[in-house]
């Protein structure tokens, strides 16, 4: 398939950047979404020219790097995946492609399609964690009964990957359904009950600090979460941050 | 409920949810009575006396009513800014029909409408309350105060204001957006509040569709039944 692509070109977090045309021809429809960039990138680099920048890392869905928002949403036209997950056959030959990198005030662009994404990494070590005895004799966390529906939902909102196309696609660029999937993977476990409350405080808190919006309720993040996490977690997350804020001191 | 470092989003959602429950119980009573003026015009007539006379509802309800309006379409105001802000630079090409619904994005599009509407209603109907009873003095609800056979005034004073077509024009418009405000905010409202469970809110979500659509019909049926029939 041969394709034209509208890439956003910027040099470095300070320059203004614009979005550039490119052509890429003879293009698999069995080729990965990252590879067909991969063509194009030695296509450059053949001609003297600097390479695109993006961010990827295990190219099967598991780490969360790969952004790009593709023709108008987070992670291309396909649901569930991530932008190594998208393969060219959701694409016709001749088609123009717009490839864009997440936009938020709180993931800052560092260069090309390359976002900083650290503000996640910030609001996780403001509470995304559980303190455990580490002097030799942890228990095991089976000893420990737990309802098997609790488990399934903690374990599904364990599933967030922490890409950001949850921010990239909401209208307000909130971290709602980041923030939330990562206090519930805890708040539903007794290990996570006991730092329970000043997690939930401590992460909203942060999570506004760096200036992401304020959620709406338009469930954009849902739709285009590739793991399916649910807005359940944002009512629980709004619950836990209630009745905790409620009782501090 | 603020921490150390003020106001925090989930506080302001909660209260744009609260004040907005406030307003859909405040509706659903102000369509309720209005629907009154359909059925009979006697019993529209001595409930809204009661509304506009009672102590209770006029200096304790009615500020409070307002404070609700007001917080929240101020919070709405600032939640809009705020969000703006959180997205600088916007995407060049964008498809947010592909996973949200028009009227959960365009809330503050379909609240200025609505407030709007305010505007021309409080001229319509609330400044002359005020004129009557506060600044003439006149608690009677009469339609001549001088003579007590004549009968009390709101029924009359309705129907009057929806002979004009451009009027009864602008106000279905306008209930039209209420409309499309209320299929979001219903259950929006719900989800920020933290109610949320796989039994109730597919239920919730239905009574919100219908909410949103029942009341402002209601209202619509209200101004074409007095302009057709006035
Ligand atoms: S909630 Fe979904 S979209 Fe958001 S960071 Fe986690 S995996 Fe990505
Ligand atoms: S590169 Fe790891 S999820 Fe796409």
């Amino acid at each position: 398939m041969d394709l034209i692509l509208k890439i956003w070109r910027q040099k470095n977090k300070e320059a203004k950047g614009e979005l550039k045309t490119y052509e890429v021809k003879g293009v698999s429809p069995d080729s990965s979404f990252l590879e067909m960039l991969d063509v194009l990138n030695d296509d450059l680099v053949n001609k003297g020219d600097e390479p695109v920048a993006f961010d990827h890392d295990c190219r099967e869905g598991i780490c969360g790097m790969c952004s790009l928002y593709i023709n108008g949403e987070a992670h291309g036209p396909d649901r569930a995946i991530t932008t190594c997950q998208l393969h060219m056959r959701k694409f016709k030959d001749g088609d123009t492609i717009y490839i864009e990198p997440w936009r938020a005030a709180a993931f800052p662009v560092v260069k090309d399609l390359v976002v900083d994404r650290s503000a996640f990494d910030r609001i996780m070590a403001a509470g995304g964690f559980v303190s455990v005895n580490t002097s030799g004799n942890t228990q095991d966390a089976n000893a420990l009964p737990i309802p098997k529906d609790d488990a399934d939902k903690a374990f599904d909102a364990a599933t967030c990957i922490g890409c950001g196309a949850c921010v990239a696609s909401c209208k307000n660029a909130s971290a709602m359904l980041f923030v939330s999937a990562k206090v519930s993977q805890l708040a539903l476990l007794p290990q996570g009950r006991v730092e329970a409350e000043r997690r939930a405080i401590h992460m909203v808190e942060q999570m506004d600090h760096e200036g992401f919006g304020n959620c709406t309720n338009t469930g954009a993040c849902e739709v285009e979460c590739p793991k399916g996490i649910s807005l359940e977690n944002i009512a629980r997350l709004n619950r836990e941050y209630l009745s905790a804020a409620i009782k501090a001191e | 409920m603020s921490t150390h470092e003020g106001m925090t989003s989930i506080v302001r959602k909660f209260l744009m949810a609260l004040s907005g429950f406030f307003l859909l119980i405040f509706l659903l009573q102000h369509c309720a009575i209005n629907f009154l003026s359909v059925i009979s015009p006697d019993m529209f007539n001595s409930v809204s006396h009661f509304m506009g006379t009672n102590p209770l509802i006029q200096f304790a309800m009615q500020p409070i009513l307002a404070f609700g309006v007001f917080f929240h379409i101020i919070m709405g105001v600032i939640l809009n800014k705020m969000n703006d802000a959180a997205r600088p630079i916007k995407y060049a090409m964008n498809k947010p029909a592909e996973n949200s619904s028009w009227m959960s994005r365009n809330m503050v599009i379909t609240g200025i409408m609505i407030l709007l509407f305010l505007g021309l209603h409080f001229y319509d109907f609330w400044i002359p309350e005020l004129n009557v009873k506060y600044i003439q003095g006149d608690m009677s609800g009469l339609l001549d105060p001088t003579f007590a056979e004549s009968g009390l005034r709101y029924h009359e004073e309705l129907v009057h204001k929806f002979h004009n077509p451009i009027r009864t024009s602008i106000y279905i418009l306008a209930f039209v957006f209420l409309s499309l405000h209320l299929l979001h905010g219903f259950q929006s409202a719900f989800q920020s509040a933290g109610f949320r469970h796989s039994k109730y809110t597919p239920m919730i979500k239905k009574l919100g569709n219908l909410y949103g659509i029942i009341v402002p019909a209601g209202f619509v049926f209200i101004a074409i039944y007095h302009f057709i029939n006035g």
